[in-house]
């Protein structure tokens, strides 16, 4: 492969004009630099985005009852129900690849206004939820200080809670001991065992100003009995839950009693469906950047090939001496392909490195500025770069290719005629 | 060496057939200097690009040191130009930004020869024609005489059988022309095989044998008193 005298020929070759050389390469350069920049532009947004979803585990889907719209098995119209705590079961017996199914009841928030908390001289308004443990996996928070629910705390129906940052802020003096402290939720007391804050952007003030509470104490205290508000279900990795959720709702329509065609009893939320939405949207837009940036690429491409071309003609002569002296078809035809190869990689390499140096500059700048709205990190994989020197060499060769044919076409007595 | 029997031409140029070759029969022995001579258009290039196999016979045999030249694909055609064959032109055809050292070197590099055998033989044979000195210098960088005299060194360095010189004077002055004729003399001398393309009468005389081309066919061949250019100039 390295062969010296080949190389020198190809670097006497390329270097003799250097303005013709510098354009036509320009060409080639500008094409992977715009596909690498548009690429790390959609990754930046796509990053962006993904950080407002944070940790949230998007395979997972809501549901809640409402009232029924038709009349079923001897049952009228415009009943109202209520999920119980055995649905939670029936669900686990009659739909696979489910991970999580968190049962949850909340107070506050869209059900009540006003102050529901009490410390001392202090209140505020808060989400106060019940919940089982696993819901920290679900919607995903750090616990600061003390500790979160545990099955202890749900088999024995302790009053205990889990406040947010925001919540400590209201109610606590800077620096007071948090934890062994009690609250007053709605006139009964709660011991606080732990503080939370959740690192999602999207809950953001509100997010931290929720109370977490065992689900049996919250049925308890508040008299939810049976009762649950609404749950969180989360399936399995690699099976979606927009494609279970119908399964889900079934299961619960015939518990129920619900008409199977009443689409409106119970009420849910597909969280992986608006994720799916925004992933695809990102697909779009790699899409759009590797079209783009193939087009561009592709115009340089030509451009090389038709340099190539020139050269062949120009060289049309010293062709023919080299064949009259001995020289193979095929050595002639791999000294073109290698010129135009060797021409294609330097100016991609040439722009795959001024598009990282873009991409970097922009990442210090934006480091600099602070975050910017749905913007972050902007980069592309080591594959991108990887497969686009591949095309490179490939689109090298292509370039090549038809100028080397007619390199060889031409006879050599031809040749040797062309003054 | 050569062996050409019934050799037959022609060129199509539009709906015409222009027949250059009718029959050539030639035989050339081993150690010969022979010129071949003719106006324009009497066929003389085309028996040389043949004999070259730049060019294929349309019928006709032609067998050079006991091989058939025949059907070759145009990667054998390679092959036998750089083994059998050294090309001397009119307007030398040296690679414009190879030095000279180089371009002597280039039939050498086709059969793989190592670079540093490869310098050392072309060197060798820069000396011969005198431009030991001028080893790195650019074509351009040379006389009409000089070129040329790469040119030959150039021809001789894969060590062919054959010589084929086509108006290798052509563009030279006559005192250059001599100098380089005497060159060729002496590389007569040691026996190697040269054809000598030229329609200049004094050239020709300083072969030692004149094939005479007339409208495609041989209109005498015969071995003549040889011109040495020493006394010549003299």
């Amino acid at each position: 492969m390295f062969n010296r005298d080949r190389w020198k020929e190809i670097l006497e070759v390329l270097t003799t004009n250097w303005f013709r050389t510098v354009l036509t390469a320009f060409g080639v350069f500008w094409g992977i630099f715009i596909l690498i920049v548009l690429l790390a532009a959609g990754k930046g947004l796509e990053n962006g985005i993904n950080a407002d979803f944070g940790d949230i585990a998007t395979n997972t889907m809501f549901m809640w009852t409402r009232r029924t719209t038709k009349p079923y098995q001897g049952l009228p119209k415009d009943r109202s129900f209520e999920f119980q705590q055995e649905d939670v079961q029936s669900i686990w017996d009659n739909v696979p690849n489910l991970r999580f199914i968190s049962p949850r009841n909340q107070l506050g928030g869209f059900s009540s206004g006003g102050n529901n908390v009490v410390r001392g001289l202090k209140t505020g308004a808060y989400n106060i939820y019940g919940d089982y443990p696993e819901i920290i996996n679900q919607d995903p928070m750090t616990v600061t200080s003390g500790r979160f629910i545990n099955y202890n705390d749900i088999n024995e129906k302790r009053k205990i809670a889990i406040i947010g940052l925001g919540v400590r802020n209201d109610l606590y003096e800077k620096g007071e001991e948090v934890l062994g402290t009690y609250i007053k939720i709605q006139g009964v007391n709660f011991l606080v065992v732990g503080t939370y804050k959740k690192n999602t952007s999207d809950g953001g003030e509100e997010g931290q100003k929720e109370i977490f509470v065992p689900f049996t104490a919250f049925s308890q205290a508040f008299n939810r009995g049976q009762d649950v508000g609404w749950m969180a279900i989360t399936a399995k990795d690699g099976s979606s839950i927009s494609v279970l959720k119908e399964k889900i709702v079934d299961v619960m329509k015939k518990k129920h009693k619900v008409h199977p065609e009443d689409n409106r009893a119970i009420g849910y939320f597909d969280l992986y469906e608006q994720y799916n939405r925004v992933e695809s949207l990102f697909a779009g837009i790699r899409w759009i950047a590797i079209i783009v940036g193939s087009f561009v690429l592709i115009s340089g491409i030509i451009g090389v090939s038709n340099i190539m071309l020139i050269v062949v003609k120009e060289r049309t002569k010293e062709i023919g001496i080299r064949r009259a002296l001995g020289e193979s078809p095929w050595s002639i035809k791999k000294q073109i392909l290698m010129e135009s190869i060797f021409l294609t990689i330097i100016s991609g390499m040439t722009g795959i490195i001024f598009g990282a140096l873009t991409i970097y500059g922009i990442n210090s700048l934006l480091d600099s500025v602070g975050p910017v709205d749905m913007f972050l990190n902007p980069s592309v994989s080591i594959g991108v770069v990887a497969s686009a020197l591949t095309v490179l060499v490939f689109s090298g060769l292509l370039a090549g290719f038809i100028p080397a044919n007619s390199a060889i076409k031409v006879r050599p007595i031809e040749a040797l005629r062309t003054e | 060496m050569i062996e050409i029997k019934d050799l037959h031409k022609s060129y199509q140029m539009g709906s015409n057939s222009l027949h250059v070759l009718k029959g050539i029969n030639l035989s050339v022995e081993d150690g010969e200097l022979v010129a071949i001579m003719g106006s324009s258009g009497s066929g003389k290039s085309t028996l040389l690009n043949i004999l070259g196999m730049l060019d294929n016979a349309d019928s006709g045999e032609y067998i050079l040191d006991g091989v058939p030249i025949k059907n070759l694909s145009e990667t054998k055609a390679a092959q036998y130009r750089n083994k059998f064959l050294g090309f001397i032109f009119q307007s030398f055809n040296l690679i414009n930004y190879k030095n000279a050292l180089e371009n002597v070197a280039l039939p050498l590099y086709y059969q793989r020869m190592p670079r540093k055998q490869r310098q050392e033989k072309s060197l060798k044979y820069l000396e011969q024609v005198g431009l030991k000195d001028w080893a790195h210098h650019l074509p351009s960088e040379l006389s009409g005489g000089q070129k040329q005299r790469v040119a030959i060194a150039r021809a001789m360095a894969a060590e062919p059988k054959v010589l084929l010189a086509d108006e290798l004077t052509g563009a030279l002055d006559s005192v250059t022309s001599y100098e380089i004729m005497e060159l060729i003399q002496k590389i007569n001398d040691q026996g190697n095989t040269i054809l000598v393309v030229t329609h200049e009468d004094d050239i020709a005389h300083m072969c030692k044998r004149i094939v005479y081309l007339k409208d495609g066919v041989i209109e005498k061949d015969e071995k003549i008193e040889q011109v040495r250019v020493e006394s010549h100039v003299q």
